[in-house]
Order: C-alpha cells, then structure tokens, then sequence
C-alpha cells in the first residue's frame, strides 16, 4: 500500500479530475472537503476501535492479573500465568495445530480439484456447482456438524464400509482411529474441520483461477507440455495467490476452533479452543484464559508471518 | 477396459471435484432425510422410521422457534449496522486518499484474521469488566463487530472497480453531489453492498463462538442446537437446517438470475 499523505488530494483518487468549473460559489471549502473521507470512517473506526482493538489491549492487561472471582482480579504482573497456561495445556496447542494444518492440506488437496472443475471444466453448469457450494454457507454450521456423527456413527455405512475394506485397522494402528469407531477420534474431528472449512479453501482458490487465461494452456499444450506439467508449471505457479489466500482462511479459524473437538472428539481430543471456553465460561479463570488466548494469537501470527513469507507473496493482503 | 482407463485419466479432475462435492453436500442430504425420522429415544442420529410430524409441527419443541426469531431479529440487526457502517468505510477507502490510510485498512484485515474465540473472549473480558449486562445488545454488538470487515471488504472490491468518469459525467451534466450520488454512485456500488449485506446475514446468523461467549443466559438458534447435542437433537432442528438450505439454495438461484437477465438488456 503506498499511502502518500497528500490532504489536498482531490476526492476522486484515479487521474487529474478537473474541478467542476461551472458553480465555484458552491463549492465547499477545501478545509471541509478534506474531512469527508475521516467522517465517513469515524462511526465504523470507532466501533471497531472500542469493541475489538481495545478488548484485545483489556484481554492483555487481564492475561497479567491475579485474583479470584469473589475479590476482584488485580494487575500484579503475574507473567507466571503464561508459563503455567503452556506447561499444562502444550498438548492441546500442539493438537491445534496439528489438526488445523492436517486439515488445511485435506482442504487443498479435496478444494483444488473442484476449483479447477468450476473455473476451467463446469461450462454452463457453472454456476449450479458454484451455488452447491456456497449454499452450505447459509446453512447452520452446527447443524450440518451434528449431521457428521449421523454420517460417522457406530455401526453406521461409513463405518461398517472402513471396517470391511480394512480400513480402520490401518488407522488405527496410525493412531488416528480407535477399534470399531470413528467417532471420538482424530479422524472424525480432522474429518469435521475439513469439511467446515472446505468453502473458505475453494472460494480463494476458484477466484484466483479463473483469473488465468485458458489460452496459456493451449500455449503450454502447443510447447508439447503434457497435461501434469502444464499444471505444475502454469496453472499451480499461477494459482499460488489463491493457495495462500486459502491456506490462511483455513488454518487461522481451524486453529481455534472448538466445535469440531466437541461434537466430534472426545476428551482425548480437545483443543487449545476448547481450553479457552471451558477456562472463561466454566472455570471462570479469565488471567488463564486471557493468556491461552494470546499465545494462541502470537503463535498464529508468527506462523501466518512465516509462511507469507516463505511463499512469497507480501503483497497478498 | 483401456478406454474406460483413458477417460478416466482424462476426467480425474471432474471426478476429483464431483466427490468433493458430493463430500460437502453429504451432510446437507443428512439433514433432509433425518427430518423425516422418527427418533427412538432423545437423540436423532439413527434412522428409525419415516414419518413427517416433524414438517407438520416445525415449533413443537420447547424454546426452538423463540431462538430462531431471536437469530433472526440479530442477523437483521447486525446486517443493517454492519452495512452502513461497513459501506461508509469502503467508500472512504476506496475514494479517498488521507493519512492512517494503512492503519485502518489493517484494522479492517485484522478481525478476518483472528480465530474467533480470541475475539469472543476478549470482548466478553471487556463487558465483565465494564459490568454490562450480557444479553441481545452485548451479541448485536459484536455480531456488528466482526461483519464489518467482510461488509468493507466486498464493496471496497466493488467501488474500486468502477469508473470515475461515470461520476464525472455526472456532474457534467449538473448533478449536484448528492444526486450523483443517489443516481450514480449507489446504483453500481449496490451488488458489492447486496453480496456485504448478505455475508453479515449469513455469518450473524449462523454465528456461535462469539455469541457463545457474549450471550450471557440468552439464547440463539445456533446456541439452542449446541445445547441440543447434549440434552437430545429434537427432529424439528433439521427441518429448519433443510427449511435454511433450501431458503439459501432459492435466494442464491433469483440472484444469479437477476444478474443474468442484467447482463442480458
């Protein structure tokens, strides 16, 4: 972003725009016209200001606090808080993040294929599969996540097909599963994440897809690239923006996520998501919980910081 | 068998993206046929018998219609604060150029890019501090919160897009500000604002993590269906999620229609 402060600037960024010559008594004083665009954002910066920058900076100073509910909780410095949150909840930040990024890739892999079928091979059903994808959306998220148990339940078809092809005793020698079941195991819980997220993963990806020309195809056909190195060499480069952009969209909500762990999991599988609302809303630990959180926030940052840049695309957001 | 082999390898990418989409319907066909279910016990999660009771008496169980008019009411609410504010952002991003232009474009990225429960928890660390009362306002402000960056973002994209020259033309023509405005402006930044304002439905809507955490003793549809995995899924919640898809799967139908009519005249 180049943000050049120039306050005189005329309203109308793109290009010299000749002022209005015809009524220059009516035109409003250069002082008043400067203030428009600070105006139009005050409501909205305000709001923003109050209800999300400053509870972040509260949620900072409570993090440091001690107390109990019955006295009040005071600022004491006790950095101690993020120590003790790490020793004993590493397990479920190392959860969280394995299980964000397994799914994430689940996303990239099972999102791509149907990004490149909307952009490139949909034709005039276009527009259908782009409606069965976003209509999911409107639909309630926890209802649909209720529907994976139904669809993973013991005994179910899912289940019953796994065990017959042998599946199961693969996974779960993996660990991923365990004995007859897959609810109450990693698989379901990644399998949950994946499919909650899926859209967030195609959306990005379709976007930055159809923006390439269909004839560098036919260029790289032409070279006599075959099908796979035209993809490795064109398209995917050219798609890196929407795989970034996806990836994010995916691993950041994924990582704090607490449904899937809850609806799908079991305790063995609980998240560091999971640890922060049972901390705020049930423990009513508000220092353990405020600190879980920001740790969760600085670890996401420093890992967002380091895959943008080791993809580099900088200028993405 | 080679030629069954060879259209296969020619259309692995359709089959690849026809199963996942099968993979992200799936549950939504769940939904649909366990609406017709009659549950042998609290839970709904195996197949009994067919029956329609659930269709005929969509708001027989206990507090569910009360949480989704309540849903309901806050989507609409958030939609319309997060809208105006929203818009109002986008236009002085993508129209003017003044100092702490950076700042505030990352103050509009930030919250789509916070997990959500660290948002939930901080703002509700900030209302228990300030002793407010959780309740509908506590949820409708944050549900304004994070819709805004999405609303911005959206008819940002829009506006952006459009010719100045139409405004110019405008004023050429002795359009005052306001009319040019009203006439111009508005017009072709409507879909970025539509597409925002249907974004904030849907996200205020479905929301639970930050409503969970700011919703204090009040309940909202998608915090009733959380509560319901617990104490027993009544059938009637997936003859609202099926009422929801189709809903959903018609609105998104007219729009695309209207659009290509548009694109048509």
């Amino acid at each position: 972003m180049t943000a050049t402060a120039t306050p005189d600037a005329p309203p109308d960024a793109a290009g010299p725009v000749p002022e209005p010559v015809q009524k220059p008594p009516l035109l409003k004083p250069a002082v008043r016209k400067r203030l428009v665009p600070y105006w139009l954002l005050l409501p909205g910066i305000l709001w923003l200001l109050i209800f999300f920058a400053a509870p972040l900076i509260y949620q900072a100073s409570t993090s440091v606090q001690t107390g109990s509910l019955e006295e009040g909780f005071k600022v004491t410095w006790h950095f101690q808080t993020y120590w003790d949150a790490l020793r004993e909840y590493y397990p479920q930040f190392l959860r969280s993040v394995l299980y964000a990024a397994t799914a994430t890739v689940m996303c990239l892999a099972l999102g791509y294929p149907l990004a490149y079928l909307i952009a490139f091979r949909a034709g005039r059903w276009r527009n259908l599969v782009m409606i069965l994808v976003i209509a999911p959306f409107f639909t309630s998220f926890l209802i649909r996540t209720l529907a994976w148990k139904t669809i993973l339940s013991d005994g179910g078809p899912v289940v019953g097909a796994l065990n017959s092809l042998h599946i199961l005793d693969v996974t779960s020698y993996l660990g991923i599963t365990e004995g007859q079941r897959v609810l109450a195991t990693p698989l379901a819980v990644v399998c949950g994440l994946t499919y909650n997220f899926l859209p967030f993963m195609i959306l990005p990806l379709y976007t930055s897809l159809e923006r390439i020309d269909p004839r560098l195809h036919e260029a790289a056909g032409d070279l006599y690239a075959r099908p796979i190195t035209t993809f490795r060499k064109v398209t995917f480069p050219l798609s890196m923006p929407g795989v970034v952009a996806g990836t994010l969209l995916t691993f950041i909500p994924a990582t704090g996520d607490y449904i899937n762990a809850e609806l799908l999991g079991s305790a063995d599988q609980k998240m560091v998501g999971n640890v922060i609302q049972s901390q705020f809303l049930r423990v009513l630990d508000y220092p353990t919980a405020a600190a879980l959180s920001f740790i969760l926030m600085a670890a996401i940052l420093t890992m967002v910081t380091v895959y943008i840049r080791k993809s580099g695309t900088e200028d993405l957001v | 068998m080679t030629a069954l082999t060879r259209w296969i390898r020619r259309n692995l990418v359709v089959i690849a993206g026809l199963g996942t989409l099968a993979y992200l319907i799936l549950p939504n066909v769940v939904v649909l046929v366990f609406s017709f279910n009659k549950p042998n016990g609290r839970f709904n999660y195996q197949w009994q018998r067919f029956s329609t009771e659930a269709w005929t008496d969509p708001c027989g169980v206990a507090d569910m219609c009360g949480s989704l008019s309540l849903s309901l009411k806050l989507a609409i609410w958030a939609t319309i604060g997060a809208t105006l504010l929203g818009t109002m952002i986008a236009f002085a991003l993508a129209r003017y150029r003044f100092r702490a232009r950076s700042a505030v474009n990352s103050l509009i990225f930030l919250p789509m890019a916070m997990p959500e429960v660290v948002m939930a928890a901080s703002l509700a660390t900030l209302f228990l501090n300030m002793g407010v009362d959780f309740g509908f306002w506590t949820i409708l402000i944050a549900h304004i919160m994070f819709c805004l960056s999405f609303v911005v973002t959206a008819v940002k994209a829009r506006v952006m897009s459009m010719d100045p020259r139409l405004e110019q033309a405008a004023q050429d023509l002795y359009a005052s500000p306001a009319q040019t405005f009203v006439r111009v402006t508005l017009p072709i930044a409507a879909p970025g604002i539509a597409a925002g304002a249907l974004l904030s439905f849907a996200l205020s809507f479905d929301d639970f993590i930050i409503t969970n955490f700011n919703a204090g003793s009040t309940v909202t549809f998608p915090m009733f269906v959380w509560g319901s995995a617990q104490r027993g899924t009544p059938v009637q919640i997936n003859v609202i999620g099926t009422a929801m898809f189709a809903v959903a799967v018609l609105c998104v139908l007219a729009g695309q229609l209207a659009g290509a009519r548009r694109k048509r005249s």
